[in-house]
Parts: C-alpha cells; sequence; structure tokens
C-alpha cells in the first residue's frame, strides 16, 4: 500500500502567473480591455487622443516667435512650413507678457512687484508649512503693510503708522486693564486703533513724513493690472475672508437669536447674488453709501466687496465643519471649564477647520478665479488687457494663444491650490485607519 | 456653601448685564442691534444726503420710460420702443433660458465624466481627470469668452454659404445652419394653428405650444398610472404585465395626433440676402455662455457625482453582487439610489452657481438680466441704485425660488429614518 501512495513529499515549486494576466499584457487586459465595452471606450479614448495630438502638437511647434502682428505671423509660418500651415502665432505673447503680468504698471518699477511677489512666498511659507521656525510668523504679520508699500510707494511712513495701530490697541488694552477691568480694556482695545486710523494716522504719517521723508514713487491703482492685480485682489481677499467667515459662521451657530439673525441674512443675501452685482455696488454705489465727498481707490473698493461675497461662502463651508463635529466635543470643552472664546480656539475651531479644508481651499481657489470679474467694471486684469490685445489692430483675431497662456497660468496657481490641500489633508489626518 | 449664601441675596445690580452669564447674552445682543442699526442708520443718511446733493432722489419711475434699445436674443415680442420694464422682463426670462438649458446639459455631461472617472479602465478615467481638473481651475469667465472668441474667428460667416461655389454648407439634413453670427435650427410651424393667448395682455404665448405641452404631460401621467397599475398587480399576483407598448403609446401617440390636426411642419433656415431668415435663431452669445458654463459646471457635477458614489459603503456593492445582480443593476437599483441622495444637495447649489455665473452675459452681449437692467438700461438712466436693487432682488428671487423647488424635491427623495 505505502508504495502505491500519490503523496508529495516536497513543495512543488512556484509556476510564474499566466502571460495573460501578469506584466504589460496582463495589465492592459486588466485596465483597457476588461470587457468589450471597456474595450470600445478604450479605443475610443486612443483615437480622441491621436487626433487631438495630430491637431495641436504640430500648431505648437510650427510657431512663430518673431512677429510684430498676425499677419507677419502667418507670412512667417506659411513661409517656413508651406503655403495653408495652421501655427500659433506665440509672438503675441513675446510682445505682450510683461503686460499681461503687470499691465501698466511702469516698467522700472517691475522690481518692486517682483520683490513683493517674493516676500509673499517668504511670508506664506511659515503659514503652509509648520516645520519652519515660528519667528518668521513676525515677518509675515509685517508682510501686508510691506507690501501695500512696496506696490502702491510712496511714504514709508503710512504702513508704519497704519501698523502702529496695533500696537496702539494693545498699549490702551494693557492700560485701560489695569485701571477698569477687562472689559474696559476689550472695548479700549477696540476703539483706540479706529480713532487713531481715522483721526490721527494720516496727520502724524504726513508729520513724519516732513520731518524724515523716505518714500519711493507712487503708482496709482490705474496703472495696476494683469496678474499682479489678480494676485492682489486675490491674495487680500483670501486673508480677510477667513477670519470674518469664521466670524459669521460663530455668530450663526450661536444661542443669541439678533445676532444670528443678522448673520444668517447677511450669508443668505450674499450668496443669493451674484458676485457681479456686488462689484457694480463696488464702481458705482460704495462712493454713494460713504460721508459725501469720499472717493476710495477702486481696487479698495472691489477687494471689499470680493472679502464681503467671499466671506459669506466662507462662513457656510466653517459652518459644515462646525455641524460634522460630535456634540461631545462642545460638552468636552465646558466640562473642562473653558469660556467661549478659548473653547471655540482650543478645542472647536482646530477640528472644524480640519474637517473643512477641502472646502476652504475650493472656496480660495474660487475667489481666485473670480477676480477675473472685474474685467467686466473695467479693471484690466488679464482678460481685460485681452480684449485691448485683441482690439489691437495688429493682433486682431488671435485666440488660442492669447487665452491658452491666460488659462495655463490660472491653472497653475489654482491647481497647486487644491494640491496643496490634499498633501495638508493628508498631514493633519488623525484617523487611526 | 459661600456661593448659595450669595445667590440668596441676589438683587439686581448693573454690572450682572456684563458679568452675569444669565444677563450677557442679551447685552451682547442689544449692543449688536444697536451696533447695526447704527451703521445702517449711518449708510442710509449719507445715501440720501449723496443721492439729494447729485439730484436724484430714488426714483422708480423710470421702468415706464420708453427702453429704446434693442434686444437681439427674446423669447416674446419686444421692440425699442417697449420700457425699461419689459426690457427688464425679457432680461429675466433670457436669464431663465441660458440657466435652465446649462443646467440640463451640465447635468448630463457632469453625470457621464462623473461616472467614467470611476470606471476601471484606466485610460478613460485619466481622460475625465484631465476634463475635470481643466475645467475646474481656470475661471468660468475666460471659458465664456474664449468660446464666443472662437465661434466668432473660426465658424463661417453666413456669406460662405452662397452662390455657386459655396465654402460652408447646412449641417443635419440641410436643417441647421452654423455661423459666426449664431446658430439656426428648424421652427415648428402650425398651418392650423390655434394662434396667440395673451397673458396679462402683455405677453402672448403661442396656444399650440401649451395644447402640445399638455397633451405630452398628460400622456406622461398616463403612463406613470399604467406603471403603477403593473406595479400593483404584480405585487398581488406575483406576475407583471408587459405595459411598455402602453406606455410609449401613451406618450407618443397623442402628441403626434395633436401636431397632425395643428398641420405641424419645419420651418427650415435659409439664405436671404446677407443673412438667414426662417427657424429659430440662436445667437453666438447664448451658444457661448450656454456651451462655456454648462461645461464649467459639469466639471464640478462631476466630482459631486463622483463623490457620491464613492460614499456609498463597499458592503452595499458586494451585498448587492451576493443576491446575483449583474454590475449595470447593482449601479442602477443599489448603488446610484443611495447616491442620489448625497449629490442632490450638493447639486442643487451647482446649479445657483450656473444661474448666479448666468450674469456673466454681459461680457459677450447676451441680453439677460445684467445686461439689461444692469447693463444699458442703468447706463441710460443713470439710476445705479434702483437698478443694482432690482437686480439684486431678481436673482435674490432667483436663488430663493431654485433652491426652494430643489430642496422641496430632496426632502421627498432623502432617507426616511425611522
Amino acid at each position: 500500500m505505502a508504495g502505491t501512495s500519490f503523496v508529495r513529499k516536497e513543495l512543488m515549486g512556484q509556476t510564474p502567473p499566466p502571460m495573460t494576466s501578469a506584466g504589460i499584457i496582463g495589465w492592459l487586459r486588466q485596465n483597457l480591455f476588461g470587457s468589450w465595452m471597456n474595450s470600445v471606450l478604450t479605443i475610443l479614448s486612443v483615437g480622441f487622443i491621436a487626433i487631438i495630438l495630430w491637431e495641436v502638437l504640430p500648431w505648437i511647434v510650427r510657431s512663430s516667435w518673431t512677429a510684430s502682428s498676425l499677419r507677419e505671423c502667418r507670412e512667417a509660418i506659411d513661409l517656413a512650413w508651406g503655403d495653408h500651415v495652421d501655427g500659433a502665432c506665440w509672438a503675441v505673447i513675446r510682445e505682450r507678457y510683461l503686460q499681461l503680468i503687470y499691465g501698466f504698471y511702469p516698467s522700472e518699477q517691475y522690481w518692486r512687484a517682483n520683490l513683493a511677489f517674493i516676500l509673499l512666498l517668504v511670508s506664506l511659507a511659515p503659514i503652509l508649512f509648520p516645520a519652519l521656525p515660528r519667528q518668521m510668523l513676525w515677518f509675515s504679520a509685517a508682510f501686508p503693510f510691506l507690501c501695500f508699500w512696496l506696490l502702491w510707494g510712496g511714504t514709508l511712513w503710512l504702513p508704519i503708522v497704519a501698523a502702529l495701530g496695533f500696537a496702539v490697541g494693545y498699549l490702551a488694552f494693557i492700560a485701560a486693564n489695569r485701571a477698569a477691568g477687562q472689559l474696559a480694556g476689550a472695548i479700549a482695545a477696540l476703539l483706540a486703533p479706529v480713532v487713531w486710523w481715522i483721526w490721527l494716522a494720516a496727520p502724524v504719517s504726513r508729520g513724519l513724513d516732513s520731518v524724515i521723508g523716505i518714500g519711493i514713487e507712487p503708482v496709482e491703482s490705474a496703472k495696476f493690472g494683469g496678474f499682479m492685480l489678480s494676485v492682489t485682489i486675490g491674495i487680500t481677499g483670501i486673508a480677510l475672508s477667513l477670519p470674518i467667515g469664521i466670524l459669521l459662521a460663530l455668530g450663526r451657530q450661536s444661542g443669541l437669536v439678533i445676532l444670528k439673525s443678522l448673520c444668517v441674512g447677511f450669508i443668505e443675501f450674499i450668496r443669493g447674488v451674484p458676485l457681479i452685482t456686488l462689484l457694480f455696488v463696488a464702481s458705482t454705489l460704495l462712493n454713494i453709501f460713504m460721508p459725501p465727498g469720499t472717493n476710495f481707490d477702486i481696487i479698495l473698493r472691489v477687494v471689499i466687496m470680493v472679502t464681503l461675497f467671499s466671506s459669506a461662502y466662507m462662513a457656510e463651508v466653517i459652518r459644515g465643519g462646525l455641524a460634522a463635529l460630535p456634540k461631545g466635543q462642545f460638552e468636552a470643552a465646558d466640562s473642562l471649564g473653558l469660556d467661549y472664546w478659548k473653547r471655540q480656539r482650543l478645542v472647536i475651531m482646530p477640528q472644524a477647520l480640519k474637517i473643512s479644508i477641502p472646502a476652504i481651499v475650493g472656496n480660495f481657489i474660487g475667489l481666485f478665479k473670480d477676480t477675473t470679474l472685474v474685467s467686466i467694471i473695467g479693471l484690466l486684469d488679464p482678460i481685460g488687457l485681452t480684449n485691448n490685445i485683441r482690439a489691437d489692430v495688429n493682433w486682431n483675431g488671435i485666440v488660442w494663444e492669447l487665452y491658452g497662456f491666460i488659462a495655463l497660468l490660472f491653472f497653475i496657481f489654482c491647481f497647486s491650490m487644491s494640491r496643496y490641500s490634499m498633501y495638508l489633508e493628508r498631514k493633519l489626518n488623525t484617523d487611526h485607519r | 456653601m459661600a456661593m448659595t449664601s450669595e445667590m440668596t441675596g441676589d438683587r439686581f445690580r448693573l454690572s450682572m448685564l456684563i458679568y452675569d452669564t444669565r444677563y450677557r447674552s442679551q447685552t451682547i445682543q442689544v449692543v449688536a442691534m444697536i451696533g447695526f442699526m447704527l451703521l445702517a442708520a449711518w449708510l442710509i443718511t449719507n445715501t440720501v444726503q449723496n443721492l439729494s446733493a447729485l439730484g436724484k432722489p430714488i426714483d422708480f419711475s423710470f421702468l415706464g420710460e420708453p427702453a429704446s434699445y434693442d434686444i437681439n436674443q427674446r423669447l416674446l415680442e419686444y421692440t425699442s420702443r417697449d420700457t425699461h420694464l419689459r426690457a427688464s422682463v425679457l432680461g429675466l426670462i433670457n436669464t431663465l433660458l441660458v440657466a435652465a438649458m446649462g443646467c440640463v446639459t451640465a447635468t448630463i455631461v457632469g453625470g457621464m465624466v462623473g461616472i467614467l472617472r470611476l470606471s476601471r479602465n484606466w485610460l478613460i478615467s485619466r481622460l475625465m481627470a484631465i476634463y475635470v481638473e481643466g475645467f475646474r481651475n481656470v475661471p468660468v469667465l475666460l471659458w465664456i469668452i474664449l468660446v464666443m472668441a472662437l465661434m466668432i474667428e473660426s465658424l463661417p460667416a453666413p456669406r460662405a454659404f452662397r452662390g455657386e461655389n459655396a465654402t460652408a454648407s447646412l449641417q443635419v439634413f440641410d436643417s441647421v445652419a452654423i455661423t459666426n453670427r449664431g446658430v439656426y435650427i428648424p421652427e415648428p410651424l402650425f398651418s392650423r394653428g390655434l394662434g396667440d393667448v395673451s397673458v396679462f395682455g402683455a405677453f402672448s404665448i403661442s396656444l399650440d405650444l401649451i395644447v402640445f405641452l399638455a397633451v405630452l404631460g398628460a400622456g406622461i401621467w398616463a403612463a406613470a398610472w399604467v406603471r403603477k397599475r403593473a406595479d400593483r398587480i404584480q405585487d398581488s399576483t406575483g406576475v407583471r404585465p408587459v405595459t411598455w407598448w402602453q406606455r410609449i403609446g401613451l406618450i407618443v401617440i397623442p402628441p403626434v395626433i395633436v401636431l397632425t390636426a395643428l398641420g405641424f411642419q419645419l420651418g427650415l433656415p435659409a439664405l436671404k440676402g446677407f443673412n438667414f431668415a426662417g427657424g429659430i435663431y440662436m445667437r453666438n452669445s447664448l451658444i457661448a455662455l450656454w456651451l462655456a458654463l454648462s461645461l464649467y459646471t459639469a466639471a464640478f457635477i462631476a466630482e459631486t457625482v463622483r463623490g457620491g458614489i464613492l460614499a456609498i459603503s463597499k458592503g452595499q456593492t458586494e451585498a448587492a453582487a451576493a443576491l446575483g445582480l449583474r454590475p449595470r443593476r447593482i449601479m442602477g437599483l443599489v448603488i446610484l439610489p443611495q447616491a442620489l441622495r448625497v449629490i442632490i444637495p450638493p447639486l442643487i447649489s451647482q446649479y445657483l452657481n450656473l444661474t448666479k455665473n448666468s450674469s456673466l452675459a454681459i461680457a459677450v452681449g447676451y441680453m439677460d438680466i445684467t445686461g439689461t437692467l444692469g447693463g444699458i438700461t442703468m447706463n441710460q438712466t443713470g439710476r445705479e441704485l434702483e437698478c443694482i436693487l432690482l437686480l439684486m432682488l431678481c436673482y435674490l428671487a432667483l436663488s430663493l425660488g431654485i433652491s426652494a423647488v430643489l430642496n422641496w424635491y430632496n426632502e421627498r427623495v432623502k432617507l426616511k429614518e425611522r
């Protein structure tokens, strides 16, 4: 009996997987030709990609970089590649790219815009990447004033005096706190800077300027344009709308009926109207709402409206984050004896903001894209400039090159923002999965 | 018990308004209210002062004056002698038109892209990802202007259709003309038409259209009733009667009869002089706005759909597979009905966004409400405050209306938890 058993004594060597399910063929079968439906889709998309590349690549390559008008471009392309060849006329970008980036900013002052942009990156770095030293945040706090001065020029004393408003508020808080208690301190901390900014800042800076004049050549807002304008409006709007949005969301969540209805009214009103109507308000009505004789800068007016618009959306996003938090978090914070603001700052907001990161960044991207709407009220952002360029006799009829360039730049900005939000989400993820 | 002894002697003191949590919230509210009212009062006084200095107190009578500008894309009759009010109403209808067209296309494209992006086919899911990222990360205004510029620059002019050796020709059995001025599609004509019916003495609407829609609606309702009856019979007997031919017949046959009775024929666009005549004319601005808005919003809807489908746990798919359902039925019977509940609320806000983005029509010269009331009327009359106020009210009403209708729908399909 024992001699006839067929029990194998040793393990068989592993055989490689069949050819059709491993390697490239296996991958193809699994991912591209899994079923006949899949195969049809694959063939269709390969065909589509092939057609696009067939059309687009020659168009990009058979191009002309040096010409001063569209007709010259076409002639140069015909000369180089034969008649009736369609090619891109990149010459328009070569001629106008400085304008598309800086608008009509004086060219000898470009360094100021460049410096401001580099400093912007430096000041953003500690906010975006916590690994960097925390002391850098002081520079981030000073950056808005520095940036304002670099871009608009004028006397250095104005931003310094404006920044001093915060110091004034702090000093007032200390003094009033010591003299009359915390509440008086809070009120003083609110009132003193307002008084400072409205009545004292201008004469003080003028006085300082007449004593020691430090300044650079002022540039008026009408000369701002191109991506510089988009980034200026976008970044300011982003930086201001987040804190306002948080306050609005807290107001909407609070049990104080009047406060809550004010917040709800504001949010729903802003969310119900398109941004363009708010920009109309900025361009025509905002001066009417101010005391007679006030006439303030158009970019400032636009920034105010864009910020209001964005903060209403931000409030809704953050409210979503707040609603997603389990009630236990609020109760746990209460049971620790934290007061309202400490509870929000230490327990609620870090979690709520973390939950809503994707939506917050989505809002930022939306805000940045929406800055193009200022072209409708006559500001010369990239799209406003394309209208100028296309109205130029030389470049009349140009489409893809111009819009493609602008679209590419916007894409780079927005896509990197969304990638950053994904990185942040991964990094802050505390799920133990 | 120091605290209780203090509490018993509790009398109201002024400082308790601030330091006692029972009263503090009231204090904050009153202060906020006073602050708000002061702000409002300040703004209103400023406005009144400024307006009286400019010599134009708030006055809406300009709405009754002749508009004296033309609206080139319109659904109702209008001449430049009509009032600003009528021009605004036509603008509002144009807004609704492009919003409705955009929502339908965006939903179809977005739904398809969203599902295809989840496809196991590597190539197609990458292609869809490129589409979504490409459209989402570029401003919608850029898309609108780009499509408009492309239409103007690259489509044939009407005169290219003319002559012996025409360089362009009509599409789809010689019935659709695609030109750089817009698209001409066949229009329905009725040789035995019923004429128009007047609404409030202001607008006249084709009675033929109303009759056709009524018959079609009745047919759909009857088909739904037949289906419900089949459901009932299946529930009680276990055998489902074959009803598909009844339902198709109920939907198709009555409208066909009505159309024949009314003498239906297609009015084809034809070249007359320098331009096309006949047919329904959709201006290039309408087409550009519609295409750009729907493709842009479709990218967002695709992400919504994808997120909704991914939100359904894998166990549902597996459970359905364990019941022996095939992949397509799993999608249709198990995943989509659940995903829809996740998808609808963000979908509503995408529709609202599309409607609000349609205000960018002003950049390509489509006469929606922003182009009429907020554009030419405002510039002609110089009544900025009144125009912008009305404009905002219109959009507010539109937004609230759309969200009310869709929220009602959402309530209906929402999971009823017991």
